[in-house]
């Protein structure tokens, strides 16, 4: 049922970029995006499709350092290059890219993409939720819903933006209860097919589609979970993953750990579980927006108050044995962050916690394995 | 019952046989180019009831001998709890590795941390720039021990410290002092990665590098710590993979 499923996955994957060409010939859009902070249904609203671009792959890097320090990023450099070689079709099939001024790195590769394509870059604020940071961040959000207008040449009402919210709620509820599943001891999903499931299903043109496959195997899961079924043992270690994005590509980490015998069953991470939030439906939708976005809690915020709740919440939910927080290599807000969230995990919790810095590139494998199933040797 | 462990790492393989909870026997060779005939030719005339092994080339090992693995980070725990029970804290400096372990007063591991991604701080450094200093490994920490001052080398990167070295010796700096300063930055190194992950009381001092009394005693200064040093810090490693041989 779950390889029936993951082959229809992989039907509509390969269905999707003509999907994504017939919606631009019919006189559509695509708008790419570099992070979570920028909302989305902004692009929705105005039927254009909203694209992740961040980069996950090794293949690019080594163009992105003919202009970028070798010493920056993998993700920052993985996106560039990507641009820079002009390999990623969901880029090329972007007519207007949305990036935000998160960490130093991104925001000053941005400047150089610029010379690629033009790149609408948001202002985003460092703190949350206080009228100070939210009202020049709410006007950034305006003045975004007007680049998108002036490039799709259509008005976007606030009927619009709220059917946009309403559907990507729909969306993220679809994405947290696919997420929920592995919940369940022990749980039906490894954690690379869920990374598989999310890293596919954020390209779909066709939002619907995703919901309906999300649900598909979100059902299917459950029935595993009735039947007993899993592929793995009551007693393997429940491992959650922190710190920062992983797709497709840059997956090395929680292969490793599944290899070694565990199963990553939660995501604290944008790529994960911090896409599960919901929009108030209720409010005036620019201010929802503004306010739920702003308050996203990724290390690039000072402080960053909400990704210990978030942890707190995922480690009692998810049954977790230990805690695994990834940096990728020269990024300094996640890898600072790394000692309160060991202190937090160790203090808190008493669990076994493993700090990985690491970059896109296999070279240190069998260095990271040592490290992993030490780590495991602890549960 | 006699129980082998076996520690393959990068540069060197131990192996190590217990009975009783004494050890038997205890041998060493090179990895050299080919690691898995290297450990056959080592364990070929002894006999044991059952193997475990550890180190870099555990898992081909593994494969070869049907054998259990462990990581180094568990063998070093074990094995530094038989030399020291009251053990908490191992300082492990091995040929092209480093790491320091934490354990609780059960003997579990709590927290660890490794640099094997760089020769910096390892038995490698210290070979390398024995030879830039023309001293043999033998003379190098005695050198270093007879200097008056100690003259900082400020590059962790072997590459760049040798040619700090080079230059130093241009300049027509005292070798000595210079050894001094290398074997310093060495126990910098270390006792950084000690305070991080294991602060207080007394710590184990395990691998290659631990044989080299210099070593011992600049670290000893430098963290105001008692260093402990087993009768034959290399073996550690496969003396902790023999005792959980002997456990299973
Ligand atoms: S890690 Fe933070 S800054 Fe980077 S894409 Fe995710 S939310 Fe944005
Ligand atoms: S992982 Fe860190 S350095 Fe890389 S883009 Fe995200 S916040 Fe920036």
């Amino acid at each position: 049922m779950k390889a029936q499923l993951f082959k229809k996955l992989q039907q509509i994957t390969e269905q999707n970029l003509m999907d994504i060409e017939s919606h631009k010939q019919n006189g559509n859009h695509a708008i790419g995006f570099y992070c979570l902070y920028a909302p989305t249904e902004l692009a929705t609203a105005a039927d254009a499709i909203p694209l992740p671009l961040c980069g996950t792959r090794q293949d690019p890097i080594e163009a992105a350092e003919e202009a970028l320090p070798r010493n920056l990023c993998p993700l920052i450099k993985s996106s560039y290059g990507f641009a820079a070689s002009d390999t990623c079709p969901f880029f090329r099939f972007s007519d207007m890219i949305v990036a935000d001024t998160t960490c130093d790195g991104k925001k000053k590769m941005f400047e150089l993409m610029n010379r690629i394509t033009p790149v609408h870059v948001l202002q985003l604020p460092q703190q949350q939720n206080t009228d100070l940071f939210l009202d020049p961040w709410k006007a950034e959000i305006s003045l975004l819903k007007q680049k998108v207008e002036n490039l799709t040449g259509k008005q976007i009402t606030d009927q619009d933006i709220s059917n946009a919210i309403q559907l990507l709620n729909r969306e993220r509820e679809a994405l947290k209860r696919l997420m929920d599943v592995t919940r369940a001891i022990p749980s039906p999903l490894t954690g690379m097919e869920l990374i598989e499931i999310l890293f596919k299903t954020g390209f779909f043109a066709d939002k619907h589609k995703g919901i309906a496959i999300m649900d598909e195997i979100a059902d299917a899961c459950e029935t595993m979970v009735q039947n007993g079924e899993s592929p793995f043992k009551k007693t393997t270690p429940r491992i959650l993953m922190t710190g920062v994005p992983v797709g497709l590509g840059s997956d090395k980490v929680i292969r490793i750990i599944e290899e070694s015998g565990a199963n990553v069953v939660a995501f604290e991470n944008c790529s994960g579980y911090k896409k599960t939030f919901q929009v108030d439906e209720t409010k005036d939708p620019l201010t929802a927006l503004a306010e739920t976005y702003l308050s996203i809690p990724c290390s690039v915020m000072s402080p960053n108050p909400g990704r210990f709740d978030l942890l707190e919440e995922m480690i009692t939910g998810f049954s977790v044995d230990g805690v695994v927080d990834l940096t990728w290599q020269a990024c300094h807000t996640y890898n600072i962050e790394a000692y309160g969230v060991q202190e937090f995990v160790a203090d808190r919790f008493a669990l076994p916690y493993l700090h990985i810095e690491t970059d896109y590139s296999q070279s240190d494998t069998e260095q990271l394995r040592v490290r992993i199933e030490a780590f495991l040797e602890m549960i | 019952m006699v129980s082998a462990g076996i520690d393959i790492g990068s540069r060197s393989i131990e192996c190590v046989l217990i009975e009783n909870g004494l050890i038997k026997a205890a041998r060493k060779t090179d990895t050299g180019y080919d690691p898995m005939s290297q450990a056959k030719k080592l364990i070929a005339d002894l006999s044991f009831d059952s193997i475990l092994a550890t180190g870099y080339g555990r898992n081909l090992f593994e494969l070869e001998y049907d054998s259990k693995t462990v990581t180094e980070i568990k063998a070093h725990a074990k094995g530094a709890r038989f030399s020291f029970p009251e053990a908490l804290t191992i300082l492990d400096i091995g040929g092209q590795d480093s790491k320091v372990i934490r354990l609780d007063i059960t003997g579990k591991v709590v927290r660890f941390e490794m640099n094997d991604r760089c020769a910096a701080g390892t038995g490698k450094f210290l070979e390398i720039m024995a030879q830039a200093l023309g001293f043999s490994m033998d003379t190098f920490g005695t050198a270093a021990k007879n200097a008056q001052k100690s003259l900082g080398i400020s590059s962790m990167c072997t590459v760049f410290a040798e040619s700090e070295v080079t230059s130093l010796l241009a300049r027509g700096e005292n070798p000595e002092e210079i050894a001094k300063g290398l074997h310093q930055s060495v126990v910098k190194r270390a006792a950084a990665m000690l305070n991080r992950v294991s602060p207080e009381g007394p710590v184990v001092f395990t691998g290659g590098v631990a044989k080299n009394t210099c070593i011992v005693k600049f670290l000893e200064q430098t963290i105001h710590r008692e260093v402990w040093v087993p009768e034959s810090p290399e073996m550690n490693g496969a003396i902790g993979a023999a005792l959980i041989a002997g456990e299973n």
